[in-house]
């Protein structure tokens, strides 16, 4: 699924934008979300303050971050959940996967969890022959689909309802083209009863952890978390350790700004506080560090952990609106993405800190002040210094330098590049040049500002 | 070195100088004039119903007539039965009504917290096909601040904010008001 990338991020796009259409229809759905934030953030007066409030708080959190593990380690345990440490992905699929042995479980339900996708857990426990069903709508959809969330907060974003509808007919059984969300919706629904009803073992995702309580919070607007944790007699809590909040009175700023940036709603529908298990029932938790102790040591780089996983910076990124999830071929896409995944392998995701205009738009949405596009463009540093860039990219970007640190020869290239472009232009319009694909060149004005300002700037 | 002690050690090798914690307060947060209105324009604005009652006995009056026609009504407002509480997933499936009391509403996001002892059932306000809250008007708050100031989260086992019916625009982002929680949520104010 996911974790085989075959192409790089230009070519899948390249791919995803021959459907002009549905391109643009791509691009301006993740623009109206844009623009439901603009429209929440707007009846905020004191938004900047709680964007500031929780850019400290996260700074000052992953500053302390060991002894607020341990913290919430023993504030949990004595509230009698059980706690796991995993170093890596995998060693987080084989905790799961021991205590879905241990317990003999087979129905399980899975709400959503980016870093389950991360560890590509479904993948993994399929190998084993069990099977784990997702539960949120979208992820469901892809599910079926046998596909990869092309989106943290909207999964199915790339699909188009005909879509669903021939999926849900093919698996679900409802009526062929019956297109209505509101009847597709409806058909999930009772498909996923049946298996929340069933089901033994709940796993889920955690937005917050809470040092000082032991406790942790989940945010949905299906409802999909709380009806498997509530059913299953085991319910298994997956997080990042950067999901560490220091108090509970803290929530009061994140609560407000997560479901703002993510869809512009207030607050999600519910916002689900877990303290102890209910009695009968077995809690776990499984701390997972997967490259996020080496992130914190790249003092350029620790500030990506402050991510909440709101996915603002991917509904206004015009790259990731025109070039869809899928293009990314990681977990987590988009701007944030292309600052994380580096970490984890900078060899297999040394594209993505270049699917960015570098527009900085990203940052400015960010509810946690994350400078998401200067360190896009410190990776780029970083990768080419590496030398996981293509030849040819490395040959170019030296050309460029060079040309840029020489007036002289800057000025003689401008002059002749506007000479050629005017009278052939077909050395320009050609396919040889990446820059004419999918746009015409510009007309070649005869003078450059350089030299028009010579001219005026005495006049 | 086991994981625990590696991810903790990383952490001690790796992490920043200490920064400080900001100090948050409500003076630099929106205040209503008028929280009940706030309240009652966000919650619908999310899907939500919200109707001022006289007193309370409308309630209990509207329960009644649910039970008499057959409905599967659960009732925490007035009355948990303590079977209530080792009920499954198979039993509540059926419940077509659930009445629970909410500890506070929040003006700014239309939301209501509610306890675990308030539910009965962990499950009850998800698994619900129709949610109602009886909420007293006097113990709204204006934001998520003043919220946490007044919950002991760390009192329950479980506790969760509520804003509105349950829902989902996974489908071409289009709204559809009952994914898998509560079809509606009517917020009684008394």
């Amino acid at each position: 699924m996911s974790n085989l990338k075959t192409l790089d991020h230009a070519a899948a796009a390249e791919i995803f934008i021959k459907d002009e259409a549905r391109t643009d229809w791509h691009d301006d759905t993740l623009w109206f979300v844009r623009q439901k934030r603009d429209k929440a953030v707007h009846g905020i007066a004191e938004w900047e303050q709680l964007r500031e409030w929780a850019s400290q708080i996260k700074n000052h959190t992953l500053s302390n971050l060991d002894n607020y593990l341990t913290a919430f380690e023993k504030q949990a345990e004595a509230n009698g959940i059980k706690i796991h440490w995993a170093a890596d992905a995998l060693e987080h699929n084989q905790l799961m996967h021991k205590i879905l042995k241990d317990n003999n479980i087979s129905r399980i339900v899975k709400s959503k969890s980016m870093l389950t996708e991360e560890c590509h857990l479904n993948d993994y426990l399929k190998k084993q022959g069990i099977e784990v069903v997702d539960t949120d709508l979208g992820e469901r959809i892809v599910q079926l689909r046998d596909e990869a969330p092309s989106h943290i907060v909207l999964p199915a974003i790339h699909l188009k309802k005909q879509d669903v509808s021939e999926t849900f007919h093919e698996h679900l059984h409802t009526e062929e083209g019956n297109n209505d969300p509101q009847y597709l919706t409806e058909a999930a629904r009772q498909h996923l009863r049946n298996h929340f009803i069933q089901s033994e073992l709940a796993i889920t995702g955690v937005n917050f952890a809470i040092a000082e309580t032991g406790g942790f919070v989940v945010c949905t607007n299906e409802g999909n978390a709380d009806m498997g944790a509530h059913t299953a007699k085991i319910h298994v809590a997956c997080m990042g350790i950067e999901k560490i909040i220091p108090k509970a009175e803290h929530l009061g700023v994140f609560l407000r700004l997560l479901a703002r940036s993510a869809t512009g709603q207030p607050i999600t529908t519910y916002s689900s506080h877990f303290q102890k298990p209910r009695p009968g029932q077995e809690m776990h938790i499984i701390i997972v560090d997967n490259g996020r102790t080496k992130q914190l040591g790249r003092a350029d780089f620790r500030n990506s952990l402050k991510c909440i996983r709101c996915a603002a910076c991917f509904n206004t990124c015009p790259v990731y609106r025109r070039s869809g999830g899928h293009s990314y071929h990681t977990a987590v896409a988009g701007p944030i993405g292309s600052i994380l995944n580096p970490n984890l392998d900078m060899k297999a995701n040394a594209d993505l800190p270049f699917a960015s205009t570098l527009c900085g738009s990203c940052s400015n949405v960010c509810p946690v002040k994350i400078d998401i596009h200067e360190q896009l463009w410190k990776w780029r540093q970083v990768i080419v210094e590496e030398g996981y860039v293509k030849p040819e990219k490395k040959m170019a970007m030296k050309g460029m330098a060079w040309l840029f640190s020489n007036p002289k020869v800057y000025r003689w290239a401008g002059k002749s590049g506007r000479w050629f472009l005017r009278t052939m232009p077909f050395l320009g319009n050609n396919k040889l040049n990446v820059w004419y694909k999918q746009r015409e060149m510009p007309e070649a004005p005869k003078q450059s500002f350089h030299d028009w300002y010579q001219q005026n700037k005495n006049k | 070195m086991s994981s625990r002690e590696k991810i903790l050690a990383t952490c001690t090798a790796n992490k920043p100088a200490l920064v400080d914690l900001p100090q948050l307060s409500d003076e630099h947060l929106t205040h209503y004039d008028d929280k009940l209105a706030q309240f009652k324009l966000v919650l619908e604005g999310i899907g939500g119903k919200v109707v001022a009652l006289e007193n309370i006995e409308q309630v209990k009056e509207e329960i009644a007539a649910h039970k008499q026609s057959g409905e599967f009504v659960v009732d925490t407002v007035f009355n948990i039965d303590d079977a209530l509480k080792t009920q499954t997933s198979f039993d509540l499936e059926r419940v077509d009504r659930a009445y629970l009391k909410a500890t506070l509403g929040v003006a700014e996001n239309g939301s209501v917290w509610l306890y675990e002892a308030q539910m009965g059932n962990r499950l009850l306000p998800f698994i619900c096909q129709h949610l109602f809250i009886v909420l007293d008007k006097a113990t709204l708050v204006d934001n998520m601040y003043q919220a946490y100031q007044k919950l002991q989260v760390q009192e329950t086992g479980f506790g969760v904010f509520i804003a509105g019916p349950s829902k989902t625009a996974d489908i071409e982002q289009s709204l559809v008001i009952g994914a898998h929680g509560a079809r509606s949520l009517t917020v009684y104010l008394v």
